[in-house]
């Protein structure tokens, strides 16, 4: 480009060198004003992007407003809530360890990073109806996005657009989105493969 | 041939043509009482193109079709026609990479849309790939047929109408019966077409389907809220093709396709609407049209959400 340039220039008059000149300065300022703005735009927008993830996930699902609606969160297995049913009279015990009496259908399943994570990851080992958070805050189970969102962030940010996960309703109007957990079990996240309905007819399967 | 001789001969055409049908009428009325015609069957038989009809001249059209199809699927009919609304361009994004190939969307969309169930028309067509060849139509297989889905090394990718802002399929149609409206949809007006399938040589996405034979739905299964310009019954020899489902998403409501997928690959909004889920793809997410170098423009994109 430079170089370019510079052939260009020996080639050129004085008055036309002059001008020349006259021009980049002229674009250089109109340049320098426009990457000025845009420069101040992205420093906005950078702001909004590396909010620390707590005050990504405080804000509420974005964008939409009052025409967002949480489906009701997915039952859970029938007797199992509330936790503290059970773990009220329990010991806590704080070691990690495979499960064997209570809880070892989740055990068998369980494909969530499994080497590096366990139950008290993610269940609060004193208030046995919640969640917790990496930073020790508690949330309820409806709010549990907010613990995936943890890891997944890229995945929160789409959901949040309504990108990633589904929502259905109105394009333009009210609609309702699906929690993570709705589609993903939070212990075996991966989807799991399906049947598919029945292809379209061949020709030569078409009698006449 | 430039542009402008080539629109003036068509107008003379269609001028021509409808000079003949003028003079029809009375032709045809001595034919009507020969062959038992009644008198709506005349009538819808020299119906002008929907386009260019008044909005007194639709409600009566529509009035009729309503008595007609509840008459024949024995319940209450509704066919709306709806125009498109201003500031609204509709487009639609496939995720590539979330999509398992199940089928449900091509049967929620037989079933939304009253397509025929025998013979066969299927609006959408899921493609199996293999990975490893990316997408390599020569060796897409349609057929496919597994225990379960997704099968290892392959991803799908459904092909429906790409709704082209460039849409072939209208520029050769000889008798205007479809025509891209004013949110964008391709729509065809069943009166009007012809069965001449130009329409079906020139779609570069095999996205128009052909009523070989009288279309067949199980009167219980069949939609009665319709569209005249969608999924109202259809007749033999008449090309259809998906339309957005023109009667929900001019309800604002989404498609079938998009309500019914288990792994939310279908996105769809307003490609105007700077807030909207679908610009919130093109401009965040790697996306790519169908056939880009055909410079059909598709409004419709596939994308990778991951
Ligand atoms: S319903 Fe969704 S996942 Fe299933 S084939 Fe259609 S687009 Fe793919
Ligand atoms: S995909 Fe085919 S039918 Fe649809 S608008 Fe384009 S050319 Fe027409």
């Amino acid at each position: 480009m430079n170089i370019n340039f510079r052939s260009e220039k020996s080639r050129k008059s004085g008055i036309t060198l002059f001008i020349w000149n006259f021009k980049i300065i002229l674009f250089s300022c109109i340049f320098l004003f426009f990457n000025s703005c845009s420069r101040d735009n992205s420093i906005m927008e950078g702001n909004e992007e590396n909010r620390t993830l707590p005050e990504i996930m405080r804000s509420d699902v974005i964008n939409q407003g009052d025409n967002l609606y949480a489906v009701k969160a997915p039952p859970f297995s029938e007797d199992i809530f509330p936790c503290s049913g059970c773990h009220a009279d329990e010991e806590p015990n704080p070691n990690r360890r495979q499960l064997v009496d209570m809880h070892d259908d989740i055990d068998a399943i369980f494909s969530h990073d499994r080497e590096n994570r366990w139950c008290l990851d993610c269940h609060s080992i004193d208030t046995r109806d919640s969640l917790k958070l990496a930073s020790g805050k508690l949330i309820g189970f409806d709010e549990s996005y907010k613990l995936c969102g943890q890891c997944h962030g890229d995945k929160l940010r789409d959901w949040k657009v309504g990108v990633h996960g589904k929502r259905t309703g109105e394009w333009n109007g009210k609609k309702q989105y699906l929690l993570c957990v709705h589609c993903h079990n939070p212990h075996s996240p991966k989807f799991k493969a399906i049947k598919p309905l029945p292809p379209p007819v061949q020709q030569k399967d078409i009698q006449l | 041939m430039n542009p402008i001789s080539q629109s003036m001969q068509k107008e003379e055409k269609s001028n021509s043509r409808r000079e003949f049908l003028k003079k029809l009428p009375v032709l045809a009325v001595g034919a009507a009482a020969l062959g038992g015609c009644s008198q709506e069957e005349i009538e819808e038989y020299f119906q002008q193109n929907f386009k260019t009809l008044s909005k007194e001249e639709k409600d009566e059209i529509v009035k009729n079709l309503e008595k007609k199809y509840s008459e024949k699927y024995g319940k209450e009919f509704t066919v709306s026609d709806t125009p498109a609304t201003e500031g609204i361009l509709f487009g639609y994004a496939l995720d590539l990479s979330r999509c398992i190939g199940c089928r449900k969307c091509v049967y929620a969309c037989v079933e939304e849309n009253n397509q025929s169930r025998d013979p066969q028309v299927h609006w959408i067509q899921v493609l199996q790939m293999e990975k490893k060849k990316g997408i390599d139509l020569v060796h897409a297989d349609v057929h496919y047929n597994p225990e379960k889905v997704p099968e290892e090394g392959h991803f799908y990718m459904p092909v429906q109408c790409q709704q082209c802002r460039n849409p072939q399929c209208v520029s050769v149609c000889p008798t205007k019966a479809t025509w891209q409206d004013d949110d964008g949809i391709v729509v065809v007006d069943y009166n009007w077409c012809i069965g001449c399938r130009y329409c079906m040589a020139a779609c570069p996405y095999g996205a128009r389907h052909f009523n070989w034979g009288e279309p067949n739905i199980p009167d219980e299964e069949i939609n009665p809220i319709t569209h005249y310009l969608g999924n109202r019954p259809r007749t033999k020899g008449v090309v259809e093709k998906c339309t957005f489902c023109i009667q929900r998403v001019r309800e604002g409501k989404y498609p079938a396709c998009v309500e019914i997928c288990p792994t939310g690959s279908r996105k769809f909004g307003n490609l105007l609407d700077p807030d909207s889920e679908i610009r919130y793809i093109l401009e965040n997410k790697r996306v790519l049209v169908f056939k880009e170098e055909l410079n059909t423009q598709p409004k419709f994109y596939y994308f990778f959400g991951v």
